[in-house]
């Protein structure tokens, strides 16, 4: 473990190290990810302008749902770059087989293959909407409401880390129309930004039971803005949701291995 | 025991069969159907702890295979390898970090970093103790002239230079075996035969066993003391160099350069394979008549401005080879 | 007149006809825009089930949209011309000065074969799926629904050809800036916010708030998508919907102009740079 992370940290120092040979180039592109990023939150503002309220969510509210879950997409991205890019970059390259060359595992080197800087565009934008959710609404940032916000954090890069290595394994299949899954990455995000009370109950069930966003933001979001689910989901339950996420990457891992067994059988 | 061990080895691909357009593809996405095709119909050979084995056939005659399968990457169907004692697919992990592979067409330096800094992420990869690397790099660096290289990003390497690194890289954690996948494809000349020289050099100085596929015979001829022939997925032959060319074609080639007009001969066991002013080039089987006795036939009948003997070209083995096999490339 | 034209009408089919066969991306970018069409408008319906008095135009029409925003995706601004980029950055770009024909107007023809080619599969797949499958599957308030009526359906499709002549006048400001700074990088990440807010991409501009409406409604990224949406589900009609073409014109007729004198100046830069 602790040797695993001394190779991560020496991957990290190579990756920095390559892009900040063009700093001008790494802020510029880190600048225009925040724009991208908060005209979204300029998008809800002018939803609350227009319609002063939305299913009696105050816009502090979304902000808090949206912040967070921008700062664990951000997270999550920022470690997961080899399988966001596997299809084109490992298996179209035959580069994968390099990976299962060296004495580590794939994981490890996938994750140490690039960590963008320019990714802080959308953490800042994260933080921004954090700010905007605490001077907006009376809340506390307890020591547990903290703590409870840093296991919703990690399960949802858990879960977009896991949507990622999904999006990898569909590789070993096929490297064609693999952007499609970014619906469920880009897209995942654009639906856990709102409170899941917004949508039919088909859809929320949908990103309970198959794709557990809801898990992973809204309802642990609850307990920290100290109210109950208006689905009617039991108090002691909520707080536990993120675990979900984790479940969701060890599938996905599972699936993985699959994959890595067609690899290694097929030699493509 | 010896270090690799390759026994009855198989491995059959499936390839779908599309048709083309869009319908094409429809179809083979609802009913595939599938070509197979035998990379591998049961190859054995063993090497030794320290052999230099060079590993020739035509493109799809399964070395790739072979050295995929030798390397932990790519699981066979059939048949049994282990080398130094481990099941290289099954511990992949393990046995990965005693090996040291260079595939020709492929880099495993980061593009983007200044060669010595892949180096150290190599050493992070690969566990290497630090006191032990320095020593070990410095020593690669020095064989391989990659000073004036190190401060450089690996793609602004010429190729040469760059396959002078990847050997480097290879080596960092000082593997017991290394294979090669054509290692001086593309290559200019001095670098072939920088690539040469080094491979010699450590199989020679530190025992590293040393598998070598090419098409470059000239690798062979100057590496290689041990060769396997593979065609259509068999070994067609496995033996010395010399043996091979003994067996397959063992006729001589005489050059003579005559003072006069070059005069026709007539000797038994020999041929005229081309006339040009007065040059011969002859061609005789050592074991009808040795070249002393055909040189002393010549010169007793005829005045000599220069003569000497040469053995046919390497290709030339190899295409009679295969021509013997019916295995040439398809 | 015809042989006048005729190099710029090959150019554009070659570049139309090569772009129609990434079937790939496009179904690739068809579902992604499937599922973020339906999230946005089930976030719509939220906050029309909670103030649907303030708004100036109805659910429906703000589903319809979001759908075409989606369908015509393909059609905005968004980033250089690929094709542009790579022959900047291999130097392809000075074969462009020895032709005997407009750059301009060969990079132009170039662009709109490569927007409309993109955009037909995916409107196509778009529409069997938000504005036939929806209402098949009983789904029709979720559906993109027809023109509120004829004349409105012929005018957008005007509008929409404008939209694309601006799009593409749009497109040329990006090429000319790449060509003139050598580089590309990076242009694309800041045109995206702008041409996301500035289009209606990112909420329709009817709903921004009252004071900014009309500002909004003459600014050139109007004309690039909702103006012709607008005309389409009947929020301008009449004269208003022919001052909204002319609005479109005016700015590409505006766009070209200053496009054309650009990349002369840059052209002929490069020409003493040798570049």
């Amino acid at each position: 473990m602790l040797n695993a992370l001394a190779l991560l940290a020496s991957y990290a120092r190579a990756s920095f190290k390559g892009q900040l040979a063009y700093p001008g180039s790494t802020i510029l592109l880190g600048l225009g990810q925040f724009l991208t990023n908060i005209i979204d939150v300029l998008a809800i503002w002018l939803l609350y302008d227009r319609f002063g309220a939305v299913k009696g969510w105050a816009i502090g509210e979304i902000a808090l749902f949206f912040g967070l879950v921008n700062i664990s997409f951000t997270i999550a991205d920022f470690i997961s770059r080899g399988f966001d890019v596997f299809g084109t970059d490992f298996v179209r390259t035959g580069a994968f087989d390099r990976i299962l060359l060296r004495p580590r595992s794939a994981t490890l080197q996938l994750i140490g293959y690039e960590f963008r800087l320019t990714r802080f565009g959308r953490l800042l934008q994260g933080i921004v909407l954090i700010v905007i959710a605490t001077t907006t609404l009376p809340l506390h940032w307890t020591a547990q409401n903290i703590a409870l916000a840093a296991w919703t954090v990690s399960g949802a890069v858990a879960l977009f880390f896991g949507l990622l290595v999904l999006q990898a394994v569909l590789a070993f299949w096929t490297v064609e129309s693999l952007e499609a899954v970014n619906a469920l990455t880009y897209g995942g995000i654009q639906a856990a930004q709102y409170p899941m009370s917004l949508y039919p109950d088909w859809f929320r069930d949908f990103l309970t039971y198959v794709v557990p966003l809801a898990c992973v933001a809204y309802f642990p979001v609850l307990v920290i803005l100290g109210r109950p689910d208006p689905a009617g989901a039991p108090g002691w339950l909520l707080p536990l949701t993120p675990a979900a996420g984790f479940a969701f990457l060890a599938a996905s891992f599972v699936a993985w291995r699959v994959g890595v067994g067609k690899y290694t059988s097929t030699g493509s | 025991m010896p270090q690799i061990l390759v026994q009855d080895l198989a491995k059959t691909y499936r390839v779908a069969e599309r048709d083309p357009g869009v319908l094409g593809a429809l179809r083979g996405l609802m009913r595939p159907r599938w070509r197979t095709v035998d990379a591998l119909q049961g190859v054995s050979f063993s090497l030794e702890r320290g052999e230099l084995l060079g590993f020739i056939g035509p493109n799809g005659a399964g070395k790739s295979t072979t050295i995929k399968i030798l390397s932990g990457i790519l699981r066979p169907d059939g048949g049994r390898v282990e080398v130094d004692g481990l099941v290289p697919w099954r511990d992949r992990v393990r046995h990965v970090g005693r090996i040291g592979v260079v595939f020709g067409q492929r880099t495993q330096l980061w593009w983007d970093l200044p060669v010595a800094d892949g180096f150290d992420l190599l050493r992070d990869i690969y566990r290497v103790d630090p006191i032990r690397y320095r020593k070990t790099r410095d020593e690669l660096v020095a064989m391989l002239r990659l000073e004036k290289l190190l401060d450089q990003p690996v793609r602004q390497l010429s190729l040469g230079q760059r396959m002078r690194a990847e050997i480097a890289a290879a080596m960092l954690h000082e593997p017991a075996i290394l294979f090669l996948d054509e290692p001086t494809i593309g290559l200019d000349a001095p670098s072939k035969l920088a690539v040469r020289e080094f491979v010699k050099r450590l199989n020679r100085e530190t025992g590293v066993t040393v598998l070598l596929t090419t098409h470059d015979m000239h690798d062979i001829e100057a590496l290689a003391e041990r060769v396997i022939v593979i065609g259509h997925g068999r070994v067609l032959a496995d033996s010395p160099f010399e043996a091979l060319r003994a067996n397959v074609l063992a006729e001589r080639r005489l050059f003579v350069d005559f003072a006069g007009d070059a005069p026709d001969l007539a000797l038994p066991g020999v041929t005229v394979r081309s006339r040009e002013g007065r040059s011969l080039e002859l061609a005789f089987d050592p074991r009808a008549i040795g070249a002393p006795a055909l040189i002393a036939a010549i010169t007793a009948g005829h005045a000599v401005e220069d003569i000497h003997v040469e053995q046919p070209a390497i290709e030339e083995v190899i295409a009679r080879f295969y021509d013997l096999h019916g295995a040439a490339e398809a | 007149m015809t042989d006048f034209a005729r190099p710029y009408l090959s150019a554009f089919s070659a570049r139309f006809l090569l772009v129609l066969q990434y079937r790939a991306a496009a179904f690739a970018g068809f579902v992604t825009q499937a599922w973020f069409g339906g999230v946005k408008s089930m976030v719509y319906a939220a906050f029309y089930a909670s103030g649907a008095g303030a708004a100036p135009i109805t659910l429906s029409q703000t589903i319809t949209y979001t759908w075409l925003a989606q369908a015509l995706l393909a059609l905005l601004p968004w980033a250089p011309d690929p094709d542009i980029v790579a022959s900047v950055r291999t130097g392809g770009v000075a074969y462009d000065r020895l032709r005997p024909i407009d750059a301009y107007a060969l990079w132009y023809v170039r662009a709109l074969g490569w927007m409309l080619a993109r955009a037909i599969p995916r409107a196509l797949m778009m529409a069997a799926f938000a504005a036939v499958f929806l209402p098949l599957i009983g789904l029709s308030d979720w559906a993109w629904k027809g023109p509120a009526n004829a004349v409105q359906g012929a005018l957008c499709l005007i509008s929409t050809a404008l939209a694309l002549l601006l799009s593409a006048s749009m497109v040329m400001l990006t090429n000319i800036l790449v060509a003139a700074t050598l580089n590309g990088r990076g242009l694309q990440i800041l045109t995206m916010p702008l041409v996301t807010l500035f289009s209606g991409n990112l909420v329709p501009l009817a709903l921004f708030p009252d004071w900014a409406r009309t500002a909004m409604l003459i600014q050139p990224f109007a004309g690039v998508f909702d103006i012709p949406c607008r005309i389409y589900f009947g929020g301008l009609t009449g004269v208003m919907a022919w001052t909204g073409m002319g609005l479109q014109l005016v700015w590409s007729i505006v766009l070209i102009w200053l496009g054309h004198l650009w990349l002369e100046r840059v052209m002929r830069k490069l020409e003493v740079q040798g570049g």
